[in-house]
């Protein structure tokens, strides 16, 4: 269990949560704001204060650091610190005693309206709407106004009028928890419905709630100091900030500091109080991870890589002299691999390509030196266990990682340094040379445009012009027998067809290379079926380069020409598909294939390939595998195998080369000893 | 013949269709399942497959009692689990559990794993806290799920040990039943050996029936002796394993078959 003790460290969970808590930069600035009103309102019966309703009208307006008067005094001569105090620690009391009035109607409210549902569940929420259909003032100095001024009238009128807030808040959130599977999980162990929603809702709503009361606190003190200010809270001779602040206003220009003092309070208590907020949710999210400052972005901008943000044509630091890398002599392959001749330049040419993610302890590669040659018309595919950094690899050939991710390494395209253009003329090169193809259609495809808007949006993106016309596109993908597809929304199509629109939006612009990732995973096999021999008739009819990421082999077995198999976020065997699938070389793609239950042989022994990839960051030192391999020799530990030309018994199959081109990174490949 | 354990006769269920009292009109219905007879027999291991939206998981939630029918009839033992007694009602409750197919979903993400195993077995036994711990330790022990690890929370753990503690989770309370849905379809090839090694053992050695439910033929081929295709919220072949994937009669049967992409060696 040693990894998963390191995968644990490495996340940085198993942290107590004092630590944690003051690795929240937010949470701490906001506690100790909130300590510096906190404290002294709480402890103003022992402090040695002043009375602050204690008046002199001889002593009226004192300068700060008056004897006995450390901040002076206000208009009617009384201690201007002590009742600073005394009206922090009345604002206080009213807003936390309004949110917790709130949050427990509110909160039996939302549940009983998520839970009891249907009809329960309408009336509730109507008259909830009609609460919230009062602005929200007015409606607290209505009641206000109907049970007359004071602080108490004032605190409930507050909480009435929040109730709304938090009824909606806690119905939705449990509207969604109450379809998750736990709760189905908690029904199948016979547990009623309230010790459902006690165990099983509650804790899980506890962060909405608390980030709710505490961001609304600060709402409430606010309100409180409101309607104080306008003399419907607090009434003479007691006071809150809110009616200190009004009682100054009169004397803002001659003596600020009355009313300054106050609002400066105020500021710096709900200030305090919605860091603490932020900070409360941060800690009670089980998945929240503390960053460690500085560790990924300074080591990252210092080793000049070019940085990418998901989709947005915003890397314009790839564009400065300094960030534009060279492309790194190949380190991994031994110089020419064999895949291409030297007078036929490949397609896309790979080198030394690294993705790098932030991580707690500083980057990790999650790719590392990953070298691939595609030629005009090949379809590839790239496979391995998920977590081997197929789609990291896929995407930053694009250059479409996700925020925080790094790249570097070369990626030529017909001799273009992808990695070198401009954000400016990559987009141009995206979706005209090289489009990509997502793996789940439904999330790729805007929900609210229609299928056709969509269509023509992709197609004006280079120039409708020199695109296909959408007819010839949906003929293309096998759609111009659906009858008004184009004014359709993505939901009125079935799985299928959204991911035929996927494909015509990917192939608009009649790109040389296709890269899908996972494209067809999310269909089922029918369907499958229909979109692979699709796929196989693009790229075969138009001379057209794939590069088909997916974890299937059977499916990877129908499509493509040849294989990559990642493990560890390195190629770790580069095969012919029918050389790989018949006799693989590395034990890792071997223990796939024997992992791979095959339709018609239900009694073929599943090899068991135990544990799973060790996390970016954690490889082993030696072969990458080495930890999982059946076949591990002391040998496998002596450092990292290099990606080698692999001949094998060099057979002729069907006419050809069985084993041309092919690599393999391990020192005892499989065929060796038979 | 000896009573099946489940049995669904005429079992279907619909969505929407009520009166809507205004503007009055008659709703539209979807019908998610339609005259869905199954019987399942105490040791049987049976397999689901059908496309996505064939009903699969509506007709596993129904035998399961976690989704009233709309029409038709769930039996447990012989008797309608809609009017059990007491008595009944519980061992119905032991005796049906379900694996789901996102184990991260199907645990409490706010709870540590040794506090969910211990409330399904307050749940569903009467046994005292120190016997809860002992049977949890014994069926994490039968999973394959390191001890040390009840501490943790779900999203600590890896597809494939998550997926574990879902299995211990509905042994624990000795099930007769377990309605596995898709339980292998989210984890990569080597772990989804892992855990049908792991359900074919926990099987043979506690004389477990299985619904099992995937789109992957391949799969149930492996763990199951019977074999109903659903398709369009019916069934339309149901067999033993050797009928229905050697000679399938249904048309749809028979496409799915065919779809199924094959290693090409």
């Amino acid at each position: 269990m040693s990894r998963d003790a390191s995968r644990v460290a490495a996340e940085g969970i198993a942290t107590p949560a004092l630590p944690v808590w003051l690795r929240h930069p937010g949470a701490v600035a906001g506690l100790g704001l909130l300590a510096l009103v906190l404290l002294p309102a709480l402890a103003a019966p022992v402090l040695p204060l002043a009375d602050p309703a204690q008046t002199a009208p001889a002593q009226r307006m004192l300068p700060a650091l008056s004897a006995g008067h450390l901040l002076g005094t206000d208009q009617l001569g009384r201690d201007l610190l002590s009742r600073l105090v005394w009206g922090a620690r009345a604002s206080i009391g009213v807003g936390v005693l309004a949110t917790v009035i709130a949050a427990l109607v509110g909160t039996v409210i939302g549940l009983a309206g998520a839970w009891l549902g249907r009809w329960a569940d309408a009336l509730l929420m109507r008259g909830v709407d009609v609460l919230m259909a009062f602005p929200y003032l007015l409606l607290a100095l209505a009641i206000v106004a109907a049970l007359g001024p004071g602080l108490g009238n004032a605190m409930l009128a507050i909480a009435v009028a929040n109730v709304p807030f938090f009824a909606r808040a806690v119905r939705g959130a449990a509207l969604e928890i109450r379809h998750q599977d736990y709760i189905a999980a908690a029904r199948l162990a016979g547990h009623g419905e309230l010790a459902i929603l006690a165990r099983e809702v509650l804790p899980n709503l506890a962060p909405t709630l608390l980030l709710l009361m505490t961001t609304t606190l600060g709402w409430m003190v606010l309100e409180t100091a409101g309607l104080s200010f306008l003399g419907l809270g607090a009434q003479p001779p007691a006071a809150d900030l809110g009616s200190m602040l009004g009682a100054g206003r009169e004397f803002l220009t001659t003596y600020p500091r009355v009313a300054v003092l106050p609002g400066l309070v105020i500021v710096v208590l709900v200030v305090g109080i919605n860091l603490v907020g932020d900070g409360l949710r941060d800690l009670l999210d089980p998945r929240w991870v503390p960053r460690r400052p500085g560790a990924g972005l300074v080591a990252t901008r210092a080793a000049g890589p070019v940085a990418t943000r998901a989709a947005a044509p915003v890397a314009t630091r790839a564009a400065t002299p300094a960030a534009a890398p060279v492309a790194t002599p190949v380190a991994h392959g031994r110089g020419g691999t064999g895949a291409a001749c030297a007078d036929d330049l490949p397609l896309l040419r790979v080198r030394g390509l690294e993705v790098r993610l932030p991580a707690p302890s500083g980057p990790v590669a999650a790719v590392d030196g990953v070298d691939l040659d595609l030629r005009r018309g090949e379809r590839v595919a790239l496979v391995g266990e998920s977590g081997c950094g197929k789609t990291l690899t896929a995407l930053s050939l694009l250059r479409l990682l996700p925020a925080g991710a790094v790249q570097r390494g070369s990626v030529r395209l017909d001799g273009t340094e992808l990695m070198a253009l401009a954000a400016r003329d990559l987009q141009a090169l995206r979706g005209r040379r090289l489009a990509y193809v997502p793996q789940e259609p439904l999330t790729a495809l805007d929900p609210l445009f229609r299928v056709g808007f969509q269509i023509d949006e992709t197609r004006r993106a280079h120039g409708a012009d020199t695109a296909l016309a959408t007819p010839a596109l949906l003929r293309l993908v096998g759609l111009s027998g659906v009858a008004d597809l184009p004014r359709r929304f993505p939901h009125e199509l079935s799985g299928g067809q959204r991911q035929r629109v996927a494909l015509a939006l990917a192939l608009a612009h009649g790109p040389d290379l296709l890269i899908a990732d996972e494209a067809t995973t999310a269909l089922d096999v029918t369907v499958q079926r229909e979109i692979l021999a699709l796929l196989r008739r693009l790229c075969a009819e138009q001379g057209r380069a794939l590069l088909f990421v997916s974890h299937d082999l059977a499916v990877v077995s129908t499509l493509c020409d040849r294989v990559l198999v990642m493990y560890a976020g390195r190629i770790v065997e580069d095969a012919p598909a029918a050389a790989l699938l018949r006799r693989p070389a590395h034990p890792y793609t071997a223990a796939l294939l024997g992992a791979t239950p095959a339709l018609g042989r239900p009694h073929k022994a599943l090899s068991v390939l135990p544990g799973a990839p060790p996390m970016p960051g954690t490889q082993p030192s030696g072969c990458r595998f080495a930890p999982r391999c059946p076949r591990v020799q002391p040998v496998c530990h002596a450092g990292e195998p290099d990606l080698v030309p692999y001949a094998g018994r060099g057979e002729a199959y069907q006419g050809q080369d069985w084993d041309e081109g092919r690599r393999v990174r391990c020192r005892l490949p499989l065929e060796d000893e038979a | 013949m000896s009573v099946p354990l489940l049995s669904l006769a005429g079992v279907g269920k619909r969505y929407g269709g009520g009166r809507r009292w205004w503007p009055p009109a008659q709703q539209a219905a979807a019908t998610a399942l339609a005259g869905v007879d199954l019987d399942i027999g105490a040791g049987a291991s049976v397999g689901l497959v059908g496309e996505s939206g064939s009903g699969k998981t509506t007709l596993a939630r129904i035998a399961a009692g976690l989704l009233a029918p709309s029409e038709g009839r769930v039996q447990w033992c012989g008797r309608d689990v809609r009017a059990l007694a007491a008595a009944d009602r519980r061992a119905y409750r032991r005796g049906v559990q379900y694996v789901f197919q996102n184990p991260q979903t199907a645990l409490n993400p706010r709870r540590r794993l040794g506090a969910i195993l211990d409330d399904t077995l307050r749940g569903l036994t009467t046994l005292k806290r120190p016997q809860r711990q002992a049977r949890i330790r014994q069926v994490a022990a039968q999973a394959g799920v390191d001890t040390a690890l009840l501490g943790r929370f779900a999203h600590q753990l890896s597809g494939g040990q998550a997926q574990r503690v879902a299995i211990a989770r509905a042994l624990l309370g000795s099930p007769r039943l377990v309605i596995l849905d898709e339980p292998v379809s989210a984890l990569d090839v080597s772990l989804q050996a892992q855990i049908l090694a792991l359900l074919a053992d926990l099987r043979a050695r506690h004389g477990l029936a299985y619904l099992f439910i995937s789109h992957d033929l391949a799969v149930v081929e492996r763990l199951c002796e019977d074999i109903c295709v659903m398709h369009q919220g019916r069934i339309v072949e149901a067999g033993t394993r050797a009928a229905v994937l050697g000679e399938p009669r249904a048309a749809y049967t028979r496409r799915l078959l065919d779809a199924v992409p094959r290693m090409r060696a």
